[in-house]
């Protein structure tokens, strides 16, 4: 009973669960090239690439506290807050460029740590308790902000998002470096698989002396983190600072998640799925306005493909669950 | 309605019932006879099949082979809604209450009084519940809220519904389970009412001294088998214990004899939810084995040893040393790892691979700066796997690919790779299939021979029996009795002596 044996449709099959978000990611790549060619020319994939790294960041986070069976939706508004809080820094106290985005990453480190804590502590709904924080960041950005858009003229911080790094446009660097380390984290140390076994079967975990609650905190901590860089790179991109940006983003953080694998059952995903995810959202809005569909309908087609992908992956999977 | 039944004296009458669940049987050709106004007292150990017999009842499961006659008329439910219809109703131990509900809602589930097709009449359905209510003397009104209600009232609601759905016959399982001496004494009340009114109850528990109160019928089980069933009157407590006995012993590997050390564990005094003052030790190459029944405080107390649950009081010594251990981590430390009987809830992450699930516990002392030793893990898991003879195509497999024998050798392999002083084992072979269980014997002779203190609670008593150097009995969270191993090889302790420990006789 035990002793399973491999066969060829097995191996097929398994190649397929695992590479298959892939082939769907090459799929739309060739229809979107066929209709408008100049979407496979470099300076437009490097385009792509520098757009996904914002929406990159979130989703690495988000994939964590789905891992964990959580969600984490307040970072949307942590985009908001960081900007402001760095905006305000630099425009109104003249404080150093770096000093300004180092707390502004800070500020969002500690709000994902109060999810955290209010989720392993109390035992509170993720959905809940990210969503009540959501309100209260995107009020406490608009309270710094006083809800007007802050200019940034310091070129040190604009050129955060245009610079180039050995001819690599910077956020690229930031979101293969973020990329990398998340790899590692997830896959080869203590705390990745103490993510996985909480999110797998929490009572199994806290039996094999996992603790619970600092698991749950570092993955909201993390995300937090990860929402103030990703805020650092947008801030820099549109040069002022502003408490209404990042509304809805943490839907396209949840689709990239789930279109690279993660599981809302918890305990499943990779990072580099998650690439995958990332990278087909990011064409979905490259593509559609290269071929010219109007955002109303993207947002349809947005929908419609994450759908279509899950129930792909689903009945690919089927044997392997 | 009487006449209906003819010729016919049984309320209930079940005929040569046959049950299988993959390969086991889990009740072969079993009968069992309820007469009106009765108080039918089913008796078994752990895994008898009474409760597969009272779902098939309930229509829970449906049996392979046998047929059933209720009121006279040939019966079958496909549910226990249908049972309800036809008039049985059944009592779980764990009551399933909608604590948001109102006693009238409970009482009148999915049987509203309506106004019109759409409309709930609530106005109605509260009078017509306050009236049955009235009947029982129960001092709630009908809008009350069930999670207001104690344990024990919750349970009269239970059968107060159960009345009302004009049930003929109605199976309680384990009712006394969480009721204090008066709470009990009530529900004897209700049962002697419910008698007069010609309601036959089917009544299943552990405790001796309600049996012999509140029954007057018996039948016995035994390893999925009818052994006999006889008025209370005629049988004492020491027939019903010898005819309890005697399940076949299949597949043990007795424990190897081997040098017995020093005392690597004691308590003393453990007190806790399910169990009260506790005091044992055991030594290094010792199997000490806990038998009693289900439900007992076995379980509890390795639980709270092992830091799952807090421990009310009481000390612990490893090795000497006291010590306290506030969670699993602290406990894993100190080489104190438990292999829990709830193999899916607390053993596997099923959808993680093997290697995972093995190298979880040992994970922090595993590490080569701040990344994992991977390769060190993989050899680790390959070697622990060879010795535990898995049988898995590669350790990379998910843990849900895997039967229940070699499920539960993976969650053997994560405590032995976890370097045990002490290693509880609660239920090791439960689930698992003939090969396993002897090969996992064979492991534990093996461990115990190597210096390993080894804790075995088992509910099977030929396992606890060929396995132990001493055994330690539960009753009711407490020790009941204590037999040595030598006691049981030269006869002096059988089966029926330490099942009578159970029992509390």
């Amino acid at each position: 009973m035990g002793l399973s044996k491999i066969t060829k449709s097995d191996k097929y099959r398994m190649f397929v669960g695992k590479y298959g978000i892939g082939v769907v990611l090459i799929i739309m790549m060739v229809l979107i090239s066929i209709k408008e060619p100049a979407f496979l020319k470099p300076t437009n994939l490097i385009n792509v690439a520098t757009q996904i790294s914002i929406n990159g960041l979130l989703t690495y986070g988000m994939c964590l506290a789905i891992v964990a069976m959580g969600i984490d939706l307040s970072v949307g508004a942590q985009l908001a807050l960081t900007s402001c809080v760095c905006g305000y820094l630099m425009s109104n106290l003249n404080v150093n460029v770096w000093i300004a985005c180092l707390a502004g990453v800070l500020v969002a480190t500690l709000f994902g740590f109060v999810n955290g804590f209010l989720i392993a502590k109390f035992d509170m709904f993720p959905f809940v308790v990210t969503l009540s924080m959501q309100l209260i960041i995107r009020g406490l950005s608009q309270v710094i902000s006083g809800g007007k858009a802050i200019t940034i003229t310091n070129t040190t911080f604009k050129n955060i998002y245009s610079a180039k790094f050995i001819g690599i446009p910077v956020p690229i660097v930031i979101f293969v470096v973020v990329t990398i380390i998340m790899y590692i984290m997830l896959h080869w140390t203590k705390f990745g698989r103490y993510i996985f076994a909480v999110g797998g079967n929490m009572n199994a975990a806290i039996a094999s002396g996992i603790s619970k609650f600092w698991t749950l905190v570092g993955i909201y901590t993390i995300s937090g983190i990860l929402a103030g860089i990703a805020s650092i790179i947008f801030t820099a991109k549109t040069g002022s600072a502003q408490s209404n940006i990042g509304i809805g983003y943490e839907t396209d953080a949840v689709a990239a998640s789930v279109l690279g694998g993660t599981s809302f059952a918890g305990g499943i995903a990779t990072i580099p799925g998650d690439v995958l995810g990332i990278f087909i959202i990011g064409f979905i809005y490259n593509g559609m306005n290269m071929v010219g569909v109007s955002s109303y309908y993207q947002s349809i087609v947005k929908g419609a493909v994450i759908i279509i992908a899950v129930m792909l992956d689903m009945v690919l999977n089927k044997k392997n669950h | 309605m009487a006449e209906k039944t003819g010729g016919n004296e049984y309320i209930l009458s079940c005929e040569g019932i046959s049950k299988s669940f993959g390969g086991t049987h889990a009740l072969r050709n079993v009968q069992l006879h309820v007469k009106p106004g009765e108080v039918h007292a089913l008796l078994g150990e752990n895994g008898a099949g009474k409760s597969t017999l009272m779902k098939i009842v309930i229509g829970l499961y449906s049996q392979d082979e046998g047929s059933m006659t209720f009121d006279g008329k040939p019966y079958q439910a496909k549910g226990p809604v249908d049972a309800i219809k036809a008039g049985i109703s059944m009592i779980h131990q764990e009551l399933n209450p909608e604590p948001h509900l109102t006693i009238a809602e409970s009482i009148f589930l999915n049987r509203e009084d309506t106004r019109g097709k759409f409309f709930l009449n609530k106005k109605k359905q509260n009078e017509r519940t306050e009236k049955i209510l009235k009947d029982f003397e129960f001092p709630y009104p009908a809008t009350t809220l069930i999670r207001n209600l104690t344990l024990a009232e919750v349970q009269m609601v239970e059968i107060i519904k159960a009345v009302s759905t004009n049930a003929k016959l109605i199976i309680m399982d384990e009712p006394t389970s969480s009721l204090d001496s008066k709470e009990t004494d009530h529900l004897f009340d209700v049962i002697r009412d419910l008698k007069k009114k010609g309601v036959a109850i089917i009544y299943i528990s552990h405790r001796m001294e309600e049996i012999f109160e509140i029954c007057e019928q018996v039948s016995v089980f035994r390893d999925g088998e009818f052994i006999d069933s006889k008025p209370l009157n005629d049988v004492s407590r020491e027939d019903l214990i010898a005819m309890m006995v005697g399940r076949k012993v299949e597949n043990i590997f007795p424990k190897v004899d081997c040098k017995i050390g020093d005392v690597v564990f004691r308590a003393e005094g453990l007190t806790g939810k399910g169990f009260k003052d506790i005091s044992f030790e055991v030594h290094a190459g010792e199997i000490l084995g806990f038998s009693g029944l289900v439900g007992s405080g076995r379980s509890e107390t390795m639980r709270a040893i092992f830091g799952l649950d807090p421990l009310e009081s009481g000390k612990m010594w490893l090795n000497g040393e006291e010590i306290v251990n506030r969670n699993t981590r602290e406990a894993i430390n100190r080489g104190i790892c438990m292999v829990n009987e709830d193999r899916k809830n607390f053993g596997l992450c099923l959808h993680r691979s093997i290697r995972e699930n093995i190298s979880l516990p040992s994970l922090p002392a595993r590490q080569k700066g701040i990344l994992l030793n991977q390769r060190r893990e993989k050899a680790e898991c390959e070697e622990v796997s060879k010795t535990l003879l898995l049988k898995a195509a590669s350790i990379e497999h998910t843990a849900f690919s895997l039967s229940g024998g070699n499920q539960q050798k993976v969650v053997l392999a994560k405590w032995f790779l976890a370097n045990p002083k002490l290693l509880i084992l609660d239920e090791p072979t439960r689930g698992v299939d003939v090969g396993a269980k002897s090969e996992i014997h064979t492991l534990m002779s093996k461990f115990a021979a190597e210096g390993l203190a080894i804790i075995m609670i088992s509910s099977e008593l030929p396992e606890v029996m060929g396995m132990s150097d001493r055994v330690i009995v539960y009753h009711e969270g407490e020790i009941s009795g204590i037999f040595e191993r030598s006691e049981i090889l030269n006869g002096n302790v059988t089966q029926e002596d330490i099942l009578k420990k159970s029992f509390g006789v």
